[in-house]
């Protein structure tokens, strides 16, 4: 999972394993023992963790390709809700209007679905800059819920679509919130072990140095413009599976999940949990989805007036972007690795 | 043609208050290269107090200047304390700090006035097609920003401004007090953001109502160029018209589509908006 | 990349393997996991307490109108526990704010059910949000009582049997309106004003089967969108008379001002989601004070008709009105007292009515047997549909008039109906007071 590699490897003999290894094996590697910690994990909690912790697996998935657009690609977008969008409506459509395919087929209609939408996105934008670019994108997470008012009959307006998702083996008799969470995460693994491996090649490199200077990386003969494209392909393609996981969870697509919010909270917990990283994904995931559930236990263990108590998980949200924007500008995960930084020096010195 | 005539003034009533609330965008995007996210809520936090007052006393314009009074100083504190710190940093730590300013202030008034609607007064008499109270708006906003165009193409404190945001180094060993021009840029800003608010509220406060009203007038400081005050004015009308006749013609269901429909047409021509210049390119 | 796309495809295959059970749209072919209901059939019941949730949307932007609904019912509950509770139980209800989200919906409702181990679930509020855990709730037996929405689904004893209406539903209603409409203002033209999605539709339904002919024409809004002007125009240059709102409060009090502006007079009809007068009147002519001399609050007020099933602040007599201002009076004295608290108390007391009826020996099926047995005549100024075959809430309304003021007169009495095409016609049987039905001695 170890993608982006800002800082220098730790010292030069873990550098030089890490070269023997093949990367694709290194995440591979990784990604089997994450797998395994998530099962473990999912068999001591109870089912309502099992829920949450399926729902921190999407939204790393989500955070992860929009790590890729604006942490590697330098491209920034307040409309990633759009993709989820569209990957949940795949797979509830699907699930409804062709009930014989498999969830997986589902699954990689949503990815297929959402990464056609971030094509044209990216053609759309690929020669806007920083804000024209926060615009617009900004506008198509507003736009394009809209739709569903459009098609009623189709989309079901503004109540969405309802669906039950079928997909636990006959015969594995597990609760199925353990069940949801395995298979959230086993589709979450091997989409990170795809991206982690764009993000060391020939791809990531080439979006690093457009995000770096978009001038030199032209000279050296990077196409800019296609470049950037791709970045918005495999990062609309994340969200779309994302989306799709999300449906397949919760199994409901409404335009109402789909807000300018939705959008905005996704770019602010990337950036909390650090936008160099896909470890910051994670990091942002778990805020997202547990920072919130502990914002409103503080509100109701306080016994605060209404008022107060609905709003304060919103505004402590809030205050914890500003403060991580000032103390740690790099996210947690550029906090996490300061401080090992520090530790290493610390062991150096005395050695 | 009466249909045509009541949407076109409907239009330009909205459009008012796209033109004046994306006109505070630009002048924060010129001055600090920042959007602000903030920029609804703080100009929500300004009408809430104006509702206090206006409760209290009975006083509308009483109220009115305490709006922008309130303006003033949340935009100059806000660059001071949470804007400056950032701003070097990157792009996005700006944008998230605006961004968590924006939950934090929408969830205090919350807080204090709760999330239910209370219900907020026109300045003028609203009845009527164009009724005096949107006559009042819309010259409001046309005053403002004409002001505000003097201010910056003529007057030295403007040049000083322009000089900052533009060249920082170059103003500053020609003696300008560049901190205080963007702490300026931010207080008019945000002055300007007062007046959306007030003419953008009424009938109804509550602590989302301007979300919507932030949209259109970002994509019309979007479409008009968000370096250039005369083409978001431009952009905030033509958006207000434009989605009036959607909205009527159409359908109110296409609003938002329509948005992002003209939004992709313009940006596809002029990446820069209709009337931006190049300098917004910050490779 | 081109290999990691080869391992993506074999990966892919691995997942093929694992989850190839069938289709995912197709039912039955899951495994098991599902809980006996019997195993949970006293969840959330102690000794002294039983534990009840809702969700409700009490942030964002669907918050203002609906906060405060929790609020009566936390209230009322309050009131019943402060008596000894019932049935020597005392009411712990739980509130979840989804935001009016519907993916946040599934998710606090699964919290409730699955870590706050609920009894019921309680008036979960909304068509879009609660639609998206009708199905969980029934497989898991949960009773969900009361939900606060109109719309049909609701009452489909067979598909989803823990379910239970609460308020009219809008085809009811809209049948109420049109026959209404078509006897006091035949010949008329009629122009429909409605909320875009289940509440437009269902309520066009009922009106339809009336005044289909009369109908001149239909503006739908958005409730992200507060400009209504183009809407109102449109309905102005019709020519319609007769302006039938399906709406929720806000926008009826946005029509209102916004059909003042264009200088359109039009006898507005308006709907029991949006009829409120406690609301109307606050926003309307709080407004007027405000704006000075220039606008007359009662003027805007004055001569609205409205539908009705629960006894409103507009009938300060009516003794239901009166035992609510009471528990108002000592719970919650700073809240308004408005038609939107009146609904979550009375929601709250009709649910504590069916718990006494299930008895000390509580189990989720004797609640659910208690609200089919037909005795449940909540504070309601129309009899409940509740039976076996029938899961439908308040199943009509009766027709009034409001003053400037914001009272209410009586234009009809209690009319009933049925979803169908049935007649509409007078409700009949006997109105409990709250001395008669005295949950608990307070």
């Amino acid at each position: 999972m170890g993608a982006d590699t800002v800082t220098k490897p730790a010292t030069r003999t873990t550098a030089q394993a890490r070269r023997a290894i093949p990367p694709l094996l290194l995440h591979l590697g990784a990604a089997i023992i994450a797998l395994v910690l998530v099962v473990a994990l999912t068999l001591a909690t109870d089912p309502f963790t099992n829920l949450r912790i399926a729902t921190v697996g999407y939204y790393v998935l989500a955070l992860a390709g929009l790590a890729v657009l604006t942490g590697m690609g330098g491209q920034i977008s307040l409309g990633h809700g759009a993709f989820l969008f569209i990957g949940a409506y795949t797979v509830g459509l699907l699930v409804i209007h062709a009930p014989s395919l498999p969830i997986w087929a589902d699954l990689i209609a949503a990815a297929v679905a959402g990464g056609i939408a971030g094509l044209l996105t990216g053609a759309a934008a690929a020669r806007l800059h920083g804000p024209y670019l926060a615009g617009a994108t900004l506008a198509l997470a507003v736009g394009l819920p809209a739709i569903t008012q459009r098609f009623p009959d189709f989309l079901g307006g503004s109540n969405g679509l309802s669906f039950t998702v079928n997909s636990e083996p006959a015969g594995l008799a597990v609760p199925s919130t353990r069940w949801q969470a395995w298979l959230v995460w086993l589709t979450v693994l091997i989409a990170l072990v795809l991206l982690a491996n764009i993000a060391r090649g020939r791809l990531g490199r080439r979006m690093r140095s457009v995000r770096d200077d978009e001038v030199a990386a032209s000279l050296a003969g990077i196409h800019v413009g296609r470049t950037k494209i791709v970045a918005f392909l495999i990062s609309a393609a994340c969200g779309g599976l994302a989306g799709g996981l999300q449906a397949f969870l919760l199994g409901t697509a409404a335009p109402g999940s789909f807000t300018p919010a939705l959008s905005l909270s996704l770019l602010a917990a990337l950036v909390l949990g650090g936008i160099g990283s896909l470890w910051g994904a994670l990091w942002g995931a778990l805020a997202l989805v547990y920072f919130q559930a502990w914002a409103e236990d503080v509100s109701d263990a306080l016994q605060l007036p209404t008022p107060v108590a609905n709003n304060l998980p919103l505004a402590l949200y809030g205050v914890i972007l500003i403060v991580i924007t000032f103390v740690a500008p790099h996210g947690i995960q550029g906090g996490l690795r300061r401080l090992g930084a520090l530790a290493h020096r610390t062991r150096g010195g005395n050695r | 043609m009466d249909r045509f005539l009541d949407l076109t003034l409907n239009g330009i009533s909205s459009g008012a208050v796209y033109a004046a609330l994306g006109l505070s965008l630009v002048i924060i995007y010129r001055a600090t290269r920042v959007v602000n996210f903030a920029q609804p809520a703080l100009a929500l936090v300004a009408v809430y107090l104006a509702y206090a007052v206006n409760k209290a006393t009975g006083n509308y314009w009483l109220a009115f200047a305490v709006a922008l009074g309130a303006g003033v100083v949340m935009g100059a504190v806000v660059e001071r304390v949470l804007i400056r710190p950032v701003q070097r940093k990157s792009e996005l730590s700006a944008i998230i700090v605006t961004l968590g300013l924006l939950l934090v202030l929408q969830a205090l008034v919350g807080m204090i006035w709760s999330n239910e609607p209370h219900a907020f007064p026109y300045a003028f008499d609203f009845r009527g097609r164009f009724s005096t109270n949107d006559a009042f708006a819309v010259g409001l906003v046309v005053v403002t920003a004409s002001a505000l165009l003097l201010l910056f193409k003529v007057t030295p404190i403007g040049l000083k401004m322009r000089a900052s945001a533009f060249r920082p180094d170059v103003a500053r060993l020609l003696g300008v007090r560049v901190g205080l021009m963007l702490t300026l840029g931010w207080a008019l800003a945000a002055f300007v953001g007062s007046i959306a608010g007030m003419i953008a509220t009424a009938p109804f406060l509550y602590p989302n109502v301007l979300d919507g009203v932030f949209v259109y007038a970002l994509t019309a400081a979007v479409i008009g160029g968000l370096d250039n005050p005369i083409g978001t004015i431009i952009g905030g009308f033509v958006l207000g018209v434009g989605l009036s006749y959607v909205s009527g013609y159409l359908g109110p269901e296409l609003v938002t589509m329509a948005a992002l429909a003209i939004l992709v047409v313009v940006l596809a021509v002029r990446p820069n908006g209709l009337f931006g210049t190049t300098i917004a390119r910050r490779v | 990349m081109r290999r990691s796309i080869r391992l993506g495809t074999v990966l892919a295959a691995g997942t093929l393997v694992l989850a190839a059970c069938g289709g995912a749209g197709e039912t039955g072919g899951g495994g098991g996991g599902k809980p006996a209901s019997g195993a949970n059939a006293t969840a959330g019941v102690t000794d002294t307490s039983v534990v009840i949730g809702t969700h409700q949307p009490l942030t964002g932007p669907a918050a203002p109108g609906y906060s405060k609904i929790s609020v009566g019912a936390k209230a009322v509950y309050s009131y019943i526990n402060d008596a000894g509770g019932i049935n020597g139980r005392k009411i712990d209800y739980r509130v979840e704010d989804d935001g009016y989200n519907p993916a946040k919906t599934v998710e606090v409702v699964k919290k409730l059910v699955l870590q706050d181990k609920v009894f019921a679930i309680v008036g979960g509020l909304g068509t879009p949000t609660h639609s998206k855990v009708i199905d969980y709730l029934n497989t898991e037996g949960v009773p969900d009582l009361l939900v606060s929405s109109g719309a049909l689904m609701w009452d489909d004893p067979v598909k989803h049997p823990m379910t239970f209406g609460f308020q009219v539903d809008y085809t009811r209603e809209g049948k109420i309106q049109g026959k209404y409409i078509k006897d006091n203002f035949g010949g008329k033209k009629v122009g429909d004003f409605f909320q875009n999605d289940d509440v437009g539709r269902d309520a066009q339904a009922g009106l339809d089967q009336f005044i289909k002919d009369q109908t001149v024409s239909r503006q739908g809004y958005d409730t992200a969108n507060t400009d209504v002007g183009p809407q109102i125009s449109a309905l102005k240059s019709s020519g319609a008379e007769v302006v039938v709102c399906s709406c929720i409060p806000a926008f009826a009090a946005l029509m209102i001002l916004t059909a003042a502006k264009l200088g359109y007079h039009p006898q507005f009809v308006i709907s029991s989601i949006g009829a409120d007068p406690a609301t109307l009147s606050g926003l309307l002519t709080q407004f007027a004070k405000q704006a000075g001399s220039t606008v007359d609050g009662n003027a805007l007020l004055n001569g609205i008709i409205g539908t009705g099933y629960l006894p409103g602040v507009g009938m300060a007599d009516d003794p239901w009105t009166t035992f609510f201002k009471k528990i108002h009076d000592k719970y919650i004295p700073g809240e308004a007292f408005t038609d939107t608290l009146v609904f979550g108390m009375a929601q709250a007391y009709t649910f504590a009515q069916a718990l006494k009826l299930a008895g000390r020996d509580l189990t989720r099926q004797k609640v659910v047997d208690a609200m089919a047995s037909g005795q449940i005549a909540g504070p309601g100024l129309i009899p409940f549909g509740f039976s076996k075959d029938s899961h439908s809430g308040y199943t009509g309304a009766l027709v009034f008039k409001l003053d400037g003021k914001g009272k209410e007169t009586v234009l009809r009495q209690p009319q009933v109906t049925d979803r169908g095409t049935g007649a509409v016609t007078a409700a009949t049987g006997q109105r409990q007071t709250p001395d008669q039905v005295a949950l608990v001695s307070g």
